[in-house]
């Protein structure tokens, strides 16, 4: 997939090396692809928060790192980035699939989606939605030297738009 | 019913600030401490502060993977993650990444007093049922190890910083609330660490 290529060679110009993920089917082009690459070292979390704390230990280490989930995954973080990531001034980049919008079949992915802009708007942390592959170098790149620079998280969320949305969903829609 | 690993006659109860003093006694590498929401840090505080030591004011449950990430990020490092029993019940499937990726320079110490002793002494599962020793070792961690007494302790966070790790120690502590107030500024405390471990900006400021 170009747009994952595209998102991990700028993860590579920016120096993040640490991968923390927990599995998702849209991102899978991103979590496969980091675990293939020797330059990556990937991490499977057993939740979202968890790879949040990993990715802020490592930042503070000196390791680079992004974690990677889908959007009911982000809806357990809340209290990671409200009192670890916010306060502490760790530039976390969290890479969010976008599920519960543009042919979504789950009701329960409906719901949780709509917590995750409010809730990242209300603690003020940076957040961009990724629908187009043309722009994405440009925006991917410059949010991360931002994030970096300025001691901020910063969210990248994958629109369906850009990714095609859960592949599994043509099938369950009607 | 005591919980399977521990043989209750041969496992004193120990003291929370004790033990933190002798750890950070004993630590003589600029080993990197992180030290879970609560008791666990005002205690880490309250045995001197270090360069090299990070205080969670929030987040409960992540000071492991807090640690894991430092242990990934700097692997000539010794790290050692203190945390309660009531935090490490709210994220065991961490135990499993470490178990599973096996940072041979991560020790993880548990303070295990059987109750959530500053939210109004509750019970945890630890009390009665639940084995933080039995849990690491069926999570991967195999060099898990109940604490017997005080000299048993420095002699097992004596180790080499990298000989057999990971490693998880779990301690049978009293009820005492921790012993001093850890100062409540995030950017401070991150800023200090990163210094402590050579990864902080420089600059006119510092001096």
């Amino acid at each position: 997939m170009a747009w994952a290529d595209t998102f991990l060679r700028t993860l590579k110009e920016n120096d993040v090396r640490l991968v923390t993920y927990v599995p998702d089917n849209v991102l899978t082009p991103l979590i496969d692809g980091a675990a293939a690459d020797n330059y990556f070292m990937s991490i499977g979390a057993t939740r979202e928060d968890e790879a949040v704390g990993t990715l802020a230990g490592a930042y503070m280490g000196g390791l680079r790192g992004v974690a990677m989930m889908q959007t009911s995954g982000f809806a357990l973080i809340a209290n990671a980035l409200a009192s670890l990531i916010v306060p502490y001034q760790i530039p976390a980049i969290i890479a969010v699939s976008e599920r519960g919008t543009l042919g979504e079949f789950n009701i329960g992915q409906v719901a949780v989606a709509r917590t995750m802009r409010p809730t990242l708007d209300a603690i003020a942390v940076a957040h961009h939605t990724l629908t187009d592959e043309a722009t994405m170098p440009f925006i991917v790149d410059k949010l991360i030297k931002q994030a970096f620079t300025t001691q901020s998280p910063v969210v990248f969320i994958f629109s369906p738009l850009l990714t095609g949305g859960n592949p599994a969903a043509a099938a369950k829609l009607r | 019913m005591p919980a399977p690993t521990i043989d209750a006659s041969a496992v004193k109860v120990l003291n929370r600030a004790e033990l933190t003093k002798r750890l950070v006694a004993k630590l003589a590498r600029d080993e990197a401490v992180v030290a879970g929401i609560g008791n666990t840090n005002f205690d880490l505080y309250a045995a001197g502060h270090r360069p090299q030591n990070f205080y969670m004011l929030g987040s409960m449950g992540l000071a492991c993977p807090i640690a894991f990430g430092v242990a990934l990020a700097q692997p000539e490092r010794g790290v050692i993650a203190l945390e309660g029993a009531g935090s490490i019940l709210m994220a065991l499937g961490c135990l499993t990444t470490i178990g599973m990726v096996k940072p041979r320079n991560l020790t993880i110490v548990i303070m295990d007093n059987g109750i959530y002793q500053i939210t109004g002494k509750q019970k945890a599962a630890t009390a009665t049922s639940a084995d933080i020793v039995a849990i690491a070792r069926g999570a991967g961690i195999t060099n898990s190890h109940w604490v017997r007494d005080e000299d048993h302790f420095e002699e097992l966070v004596s180790r080499r910083f990298d000989d057999g790790g990971p490693v998880l120690l779990a301690a049978k502590i009293d009820d005492k609330p921790g012993t001093a107030q850890t100062v409540r500024d995030p950017p401070l405390i991150r800023n200090r660490f990163m210094r402590g471990l050579g990864t902080g900006r420089a600059s006119a400021l510092d001096a």
